[in-house]
């Protein structure tokens, strides 16, 4: 039975990166948007640059991951595919687990060429690995479980894309990505505070910065946490809709 | 022979929202189907085709009774039963952007086909389907009757003893459907049972060792093509073909009992200058069972079908 669903995960996984992401439209849009809006943000604060680079691959994680993902379930769901893996004799999260790991490896895929240029650029610095490692790999995630949780809640397709919108965008200005939290306003910072964008930006601001893992411990388990809550309203919610 | 599906009083209810009655799509139905047959399941639009088959195959949960598939319990041992069966939907429903090999070999790898046999297994499919030729185009671009075929085939690439049909011919042309129909005769030959629904009479005529005819839910006959013809046997149908007073002919069915005298006189005092021209007993077909169970005529089915797609289409 776990092992079924260990495979089914797997191969629903790996097709999903050779059907949808893995194209050149996809890895350009991954790659670019992020960036596009560091450098303006960089154009208009010209400062250290450094300072936005946790904030760079938060975002590149964040898109990588939840922009496909966030559709893929709804339209597999509309044209009938999904259809193909509910009968296949696994289990339904991981049919989803296999969704989530496609959108999860795009997601870092896209990030670890943007983490390399910026390395490059600026210099590696003091960093933490583990902490970096470990933190890359929770928010990916997190924020696919994100664009699973968006992409079953929803009918449409294009119900998919105002939806993710409508929850990245203002976790983009909110979440420390420009402005750090600390400097938000009370009410901001608490709703700030809601948002999982906001512990990857400082676990990987803790891990860029060189320092202990624990420094970023809280941050960690909170992305857990928000995997955990965001992967099983995923579950239900598709079950519902399934019956 | 053992029975591939057994049920007792599956039933389900679909929720209409908040405060509705629910719409009961299958009512108590008790099914059986034998081992190594091909099995029609007919009825009208609504008759609850497509819900048996998404209920035995664990696509949705029955709302009450129970099944048994294969031997294996439908609600406790439902991965057991997916192990072992493949289904084909009224649309096809593969991946557009992968090949048709690779179509196939994801079918198996879900399935948990050894990688050793996968590569062969689906050139095997392939040349089986006339679809060689076509292994490394996308699903999306083949044409309609080609993708059905491959359907089929990634139904069956994990070699299931029970396969699902869910109106395998329908949309296709000609060619395409009585190529279809072949590979479904050469799979019940190769002892693979098949339960397949169907609005084609003359399809589930020729193809169909048994049929059930189903109707609001509920089956209202089940038995041989021939044992459900003879049900009909008591009532000969007289076929009159007629000269209309304006030269033209003309021909009339009707219920004949066993005074064809009586027959033709009363076809005669509604049509006065008609003249009979030819008297034929013919047989009841499948169509004259379904007409006389349902009140439906195939016709009308057929319209009632097309009018659905349509309105899926659009």
């Amino acid at each position: 039975m776990l092992a079924d669903d260990l495979r089914g995960m797997f191969y629903i996984g790996l097709k999903d990166l050779r059907a949808y992401y893995f194209k050149p439209p996809n890895i350009s849009w991954g790659i670019l948007f992020p960036f596009a809006f560091i450098l303006a943000f960089a154009i208009r604060n010209p400062g250290d640059l450094r300072e936005l680079v946790p904030g760079l691959l938060a975002l590149t994680i964040l898109f990588g991951t939840s922009s496909m993902e966030a559709i893929a379930i709804v339209f597999e769901r509309r044209v009938g595919s999904l259809e193909r893996l509910v009968l296949a004799p696994i289990s339904l999260p991981a049919l989803l687990a296999g969704k989530v790991l496609g959108g999860m490896v795009f997601g870092l895929s896209v990030t670890l060429v943007v983490l390399a240029v910026a390395l490059t650029i600026l210099g590696a610095g003091n960093v933490s690995w583990l902490l970096l490692l470990v933190a890359l790999l929770l928010s990916a995630t997190a924020f696919s479980a994100l664009g699973a949780f968006v992409s079953v809640a929803v009918r449409e397709v294009f119900e998919a894309q105002t939806l993710a919108n409508f929850i990245r965008f203002p976790m983009m200005f909110l979440g420390g990505v420009f402005v750090p939290v600390a400097a938000l306003p009370l009410a901001l910072r608490a709703a700030a505070r809601l948002l999982p964008l906001t512990y990857s930006v400082e676990a990987l601001r803790a891990a860029l910065n060189g320092e202990v893992f624990m420094a970023g411990a809280v941050d960690l388990a909170l992305l857990l946490a928000f995997t955990i809550v965001l992967f099983g309203l995923a579950v239900c919610i598709l079950a519902r809709r399934l019956s | 022979m053992p029975d591939v599906i057994e049920t007792s009083g599956l039933t389900k209810t679909y929720s209409s929202g908040r405060g509705q009655p629910g719409v009961r799509a299958v009512d108590h139905l008790d099914l059986v189907v034998p081992e190594g047959e091909v099995f029609g399941f007919l009825g009208p639009n609504g008759a609850g085709k497509t819900t048996t088959i998404r209920m035995l195959t664990g696509l949705i949960r029955p709302t009450s009774g129970s099944a048994q598939v294969l031997g294996f319990d439908l609600l406790r041992d439902i991965t057991r039963i997916k192990k072992r069966t493949g289904m084909v939907p009224e649309a096809s429903n593969l991946y557009d952007e992968l090949s048709a090999f690779d179509n196939l070999v994801f079918a198996m790898q879900l399935y948990g086909v050894p990688r050793a046999e996968r590569a062969a297994r689906a050139e095997e499919l392939l040349a089986r389907f006339r679809l060689s030729d076509k292994r490394d185009t996308p699903f999306a671009r083949l044409s309609r009757g080609m993708k059905r075929a491959l359907t089929v085939a990634a139904a069956l690439a994990h070699r299931p003893s029970l396969l699902f049909l869910d109106e395998p011919t329908t949309g296709l042309d000609v060619m395409s459907a009585r190529s279809l129909r072949a590979m479904i005769a050469g799979l019940r030959d190769e002892g693979t049972s098949i339960f397949l629904t169907t609005h084609y009479l003359e399809e589930a005529e020729r193809l169909c060792d048994q049929i059930a005819i189903v109707v609001g839910g509920r089956i209202v006959a089940q038995d041989t093509v021939s044992g459900l013809k003879a049900s009909l046997q008591e009532e000969p149908v007289v076929e009159v073909t007629l000269a209309r007073p304006d030269g033209r002919v003309e021909t009339r069915r009707t219920g004949g009992g066993a005074d064809l005298t009586g027959t033709v006189r009363s076809v005669l005092d509604e049509l006065p200058g008609w003249q009979v021209i030819a008297l034929n007993t013919v047989r009841p077909t499948l169509e004259d069972v379904f007409v006389k169970l349902t009140g439906l005529s195939a016709e009308a089915m057929l319209t009632e079908k097309d009018g659905k797609r349509q309105g899926n289409a659009g």
